[in-house]
């Protein structure tokens, strides 16, 4: 195997006495497109917080291009070029629009992505960038959290339940344009409940059932039985 | 939507701020003009009222914008104060050199404090503020040459050496007061205008997204809790400066320190600018009129504070900016039309 971008060695996590994952290991390629999928409570979340640096973790634990990360704090971890679109979109309401974007663009990392080619991308973003972040509908805030994640120029960008409270209309355009945003020679992990819609955007997909992996492979490899088997655990 | 390049423009402006601009610059001039128009009560009541303005703006930024909920700050104003007069009585300085000192000293004196609050969180770092402020009040206590549990006055000859008439001694104070407010005002509107201020939102509003996208959110915090302490321990100097007299136990008073300015910014509406100011007109309004009724007048004080809290949560500014969209200090980004 190629060096992995982004790979998790064993990784285990723990709330208090709660322990949420059970030795995580996943690789994520130089422009792959990998989708997580699992029930509530799988640990999809506690997973993608633990790359992120929001858990800390042990150093080698989690591994970016050969380099231990596991114990950064999360703000380092972003200045490797680690991005994310947290789940529930965590917008700053008291900061409009256009200074939601500013905060993502603001530690300079250089590449493709500014207010510009942000806004070109999502032109709403342009119109209303004004408005205070959380007076947009769902869809409208998610294109925020998108772009703000982009403006950092990432290397990968972690998506935590994108469709997560929004019409299925809104889905759907959300991961249309999906390509365009992860075309620029980005790496992405999607995590998702909707497995149909991770499986057709991915082009490796892992599936987590209660802090472990329960199945992995590319998404013509897997039959819709092995999943909804590895899934649910029945 | 296609608009000319540069027919509109970027502003932080609104109608309502230019005539608040106007409209402060006028009320500033009639105050820095007091000492000609105004008795020497008047005089003194409104040194108060900057004093604890700055106080009040000072616990705003904290924990109205940085999240730090102290009930500690009296620790500050207490060191402040008891610096101005070490420094006078002891180094020999005149106390307008001891001010600013004294603020620089309550600012290195907050690092060491900053470590070891900063591991607390929520409710835990509330208490262990306060528990920082007894520590002080029982070391300076201990302090014989500061006339330890029962306090010490500023020497004659010190405040005479200040200026040279009582009246005028007494503008200088006064000005003093006024000119700590204003640089408290400044002070803060800059740093919430730069892209520390901007750091410092996005902390308040998600610590989860602010962390993710590279905001180290120990290091802004620090720098408020050490900025916050310089200024507030300024301030204290300035209030002890003004009653020539101080004991641990005036200097690290929980209630006055730091439950009315909780009190005031409550009121007024915290994490806006505006809010403070509000809050001590109110709360001068109240004791000014109520005071005489005792203890009464703090249960008056309650009653205003629960029925803010729960018909006004945001505050008096907070509510009246909600329904009106009016902003006296404009921080936020706007669009305007270019005038040719």
């Amino acid at each position: 195997m190629p060096d992995a971008l982004l790979s998790t060695r064993a990784l285990v996590a723990h709330y208090g006495d709660f322990q949420a994952l059970f030795g995580v290991s996943i690789d994520v390629q130089p422009e792959e497109v990998v989708a997580i999928i699992g029930a509530n409570g799988a640990g999809k979340t506690t997973f993608m917080r633990s790359i992120t640096g929001l858990i800390r973790n042990r150093p080698e634990m989690v591994v970016w291009k050969g380099q231990a990360i596991g114990g950064l704090r999360a703000d380092q971890v972003a200045h490797l070029g680690i991005a994310m679109v947290p789940e529930g979109r965590q917008l700053f309401q008291s900061l409009s629009v256009e200074e939601n974007l500013i905060i993502g663009g603001q530690m300079g990392r250089k590449g493709p992505w500014s207010l510009k080619t942000v806004q070109d991308l999502f032109p709403i973003l342009k119109e209303r960038r004004h408005v205070p972040a959380t007076a947009l509908s769902g869809g409208q805030q998610q294109m925020v959290a998108i772009g703000r994640a982009l403006m950092a120029n990432p290397e990968i960008l972690l998506f935590d339940e994108i469709s997560l409270g929004l019409a299925p209309i809104v889905i759907k355009s959300i991961y249309e344009a999906l390509p365009a945003i992860i075309g620029e020679g980005m790496s992405a992990i999607i995590v998702e409940q909707d497995i149909a819609k991770a499986v057709s955007v991915s082009d490796r997909v892992y599936c987590l059932q209660e802090g472990r992996i329960s199945l992995q492979g590319r998404p013509d490899e897997l039959t819709r039985e092995a999943i909804s088997a590895a899934y649910f655990g029945v | 939507m296609t608009t000319l390049p540069n027919t509109y423009a970027i502003s932080r402006s609104s109608r309502a701020s230019r005539i608040a601009a106007v409209a402060g610059t006028l009320v500033l001039a009639l105050l820095i003009a007091a000492p000609w128009w105004a008795g020497r009560a008047d005089m003194r009541l409104l040194s108060e009222m900057f004093l604890y303005l700055s106080l009040a703006c000072l616990w705003n930024l904290l924990a109205g914008y940085a999240g730090l909920v102290s009930v500690g700050q009296q620790a500050f104003v207490g060191f402040g104060g008891y610096m101005l007069f070490a420094l006078a009585i002891f180094a020999g300085l005149s106390p307008l050199a001891a001010i600013p000192l004294a603020g620089l000293l309550g600012a290195i004196v907050a690092v060491p404090v900053a470590l070891l609050i900063f591991r607390l969180r929520g409710a835990y770092f509330a208490i262990g503020t306060w528990v920082i402020a007894e520590v002080f009040r029982l070391s300076f206590a201990q302090v014989s040459a500061l006339g330890g549990g029962s306090g010490t006055s500023l020497p004659v000859a010190i405040v005479r050496a200040m200026a040279s008439s009582r009246s005028m001694r007494e503008a200088t104070t006064y000005w003093l007061a006024l000119a700590m407010a204003v640089i408290v005002l400044a002070v803060i509107y800059l740093l919430l205008r730069s892209r520390n201020g901007l750091a410092l939102t996005a902390i308040r509003d998600s610590e989860l997204a602010a962390q993710s996208f590279g905001i180290d959110i120990w290091r802004n915090k620090f720098v408020v809790y050490v900025l916050t302490a310089g200024l507030t321990a300024m301030t204290g100097a300035l209030i002890f400066l003004q009653k020539l007299r101080i004991s641990p136990d005036a200097a690290f008073s929980v209630n006055d320190w730091t439950a009315f300015v909780i009190f005031i910014v409550v009121i007024g509406g915290i994490g806006t600018l505006e809010g403070p100011i509000i809050g001590v007109i109110v709360f001068f309004l109240l004791r000014e009129t109520l005071s005489d009724l005792g203890t009464t007048y703090l249960l008056i004080l309650g009653v205003v504070a629960i029925a803010v809290m729960l018909k006004a949560p945001k505050g008096l500014w907070g509510t009246l900016k909600e329904r009106t969209g009016l902003e006296l200090f404009p921080l936020a980004r706007r669009v305007v039309k270019k005038k040719n």
